[in-house]
């Protein structure tokens, strides 16, 4: 029969997948209202994000009980003090997805200012990212968290190209700026959003190794 | 820095501890972990030769203090337990004897007939275990009338009073309350100070809180000795891991 504890963390899995659900379906509603132009989809994302708020209260709560009751170690205590930033992590990512709907709303009546499908695939890689960061973090893979990190700069690399080709759309077409406008905001909440499943990853090989990979660069230029 | 390499401990030809191989640097607090039976409070009293008094014990291998081997035929046992302090898990005061009296035991028991001089160590053995304040005006009483953890410091001051390098502590808080368990652990961060502190703990968080670094035994082995930070967040045996999260032991 497991502990009471094994039980507890059982639950505190439990809890961050079924939030991860949510998040990724508000994200997948998300692309969805820009690809599809649906006022419907994207008024469904901001409908979903009291749920999501909720979750992150209960886990948190959770998380704090776990630590102040159990006074975990090692594994355990990797496991919890992950949780209290991957949830934050995940409730972020569904205030983007909110801020970007709300921009879907005023943008899919209007005509696209984009030709190509650079949006969509900014979207898509995204959602991507935090769909593998989630699958990482069930399945304790530390190499697919380890492709997740890797996969931020192709994101920040066509968040940069789509900018570029927004900023210049609107020198050369001003009434195309409040729309680019816009767009600018829609982008950098994917980039966000990028960063955010970035995070959980790192925290994954936290939680599965131990070792912080956050911010590589500082490590690196450390003195012994 | 003491040092113990490949020690083994048998009583009656049963090995307790096979081989055990520890560095406990100065003036760190070191841990010693493990589930019961697992030989730590048989490395621990090997530190201070204690096992000389046991009928049926065996220890080979080698104890070194600051690089001087203290099992060395020359080596007087009583002269290293001056060197090398313990503090048991029940408080063991000597009942007919006074608190200042208590406190000096060990220098008069060396031979220091000097009244001025036993007055002061008894002030200062008192002072460094943090006691002083609450018996300076009850000195000649009888330490029965202490509180447990009062008597727990009043036998630290009895260790000190003599100036050891190392002060063993064989579960010192263990039948004490949590406040009078923080006095002790503060007063081992002050000790630190000046001396090294090798502790054996069952309580897994007085492990993480108080010490430096932290050695695991189990079955009369060492499983795995490191920065306590590593032990308790990312220790690198499977075995360590089981044991501090509660899956076996």
């Amino acid at each position: 029969m497991p502990r009471p504890f094994e039980a507890e963390l059982r639950d505190l899995k439990l809890g961050l997948l079924a939030m991860a659900g949510q998040v990724e379906e508000m994200l997948h509603l998300t692309q969805q209202a820009l690809a599809e132009r649906s006022t419907h989809k994207a008024e469904l994302v901001s409908r979903l994000d009291p749920l999501v708020d909720e979750a992150e209260l209960r886990l948190d709560q959770t998380c704090i009980d776990l630590l102040a009751l159990r006074a975990p170690f090692a594994s355990d205590l990797r496991l919890i003090a992950s949780s209290l930033k991957l949830v934050p992590g995940l409730e972020r990512i569904a205030d983007h997805c909110c801020n970007i709907a709300r921009r879907a709303l005023i943008l899919n009546p209007q005509p696209p200012v984009l030709p190509g499908d650079e949006l969509q695939r900014l979207g898509a890689a995204t959602e991507s990212m935090v769909h593998r960061a989630v699958d990482a973090f069930i399945n304790g893979d530390a190499p697919m968290a380890r492709a997740v990190i890797l996969a931020d700069d192709q994101v920040d690399a066509l968040y940069l190209q789509i900018y570029t080709e927004l900023l210049r759309n609107m020198l050369a077409d001003p009434l195309c700026i409040e729309r680019s406008s816009h767009l600018i905001i829609v982008i950098k909440n994917w980039e966000r959003i990028a960063d955010v499943a970035t995070n959980i990853a790192e925290e994954v090989l936290f939680i599965l190794e131990g070792v912080n990979v956050k911010h590589s660069y500082l490590q690196a230029n450390a003195k012994p | 820095m003491l040092e113990c390499k490949d020690l083994q401990i048998e009583f009656d030809h049963k090995a307790v501890l096979k081989g055990v191989s520890l560095v406990f640097p100065e003036r760190r607090i070191s841990a010693i972990i493990g589930p019961s039976g697992c030989g730590k409070s048989t490395l621990l009293r090997a530190f201070n030769r204690m096992h000389d008094l046991t009928r049926g014990a065996k220890v080979t291998g080698s104890v070194t203090l600051n690089g001087q081997e203290i099992y060395g035929a020359s080596q007087d046992a009583v002269l290293i337990r001056r060197r090398i302090g313990m503090v048991f898990q029940k408080p063991n005061p000597f009942p007919t004897l006074s608190i200042f009296d208590n406190a000096i035991s060990g220098l008069r028991l060396s031979g220091v007939r000097n009244q001025a001089h036993l007055r002061e160590a008894a002030e200062q053995a008192l002072t460094d275990a943090a006691l002083w304040d609450e018996v300076k005006d009850r000195l000649k009483s009888n330490p029965t009338t202490l509180s447990g953890g009062q008597q727990q410091r009043l036998c630290i001051a009895r260790a000190l009073a003599v100036n050891p390098e190392v002060l063993l502590m064989d579960e010192p808080c263990s039948a004490l309350d949590p406040i009078a368990t923080a006095k002790i652990e503060e007063l081992m961060f002050r000790l630190r100070e000046r001396l090294t502190v090798i502790i054996v703990t069952h309580n897994m968080q007085q492990a993480a809180r108080a010490s430096d670094r932290t050695a695991f035994l189990w079955m009369g082995e060492l499983v795995e000795a490191g920065e306590t930070e590593m032990i308790f967040t990312s220790p690198k045996k499977s075995m360590t891991e089981d044991y501090i999260t509660g899956r076996f032991g």
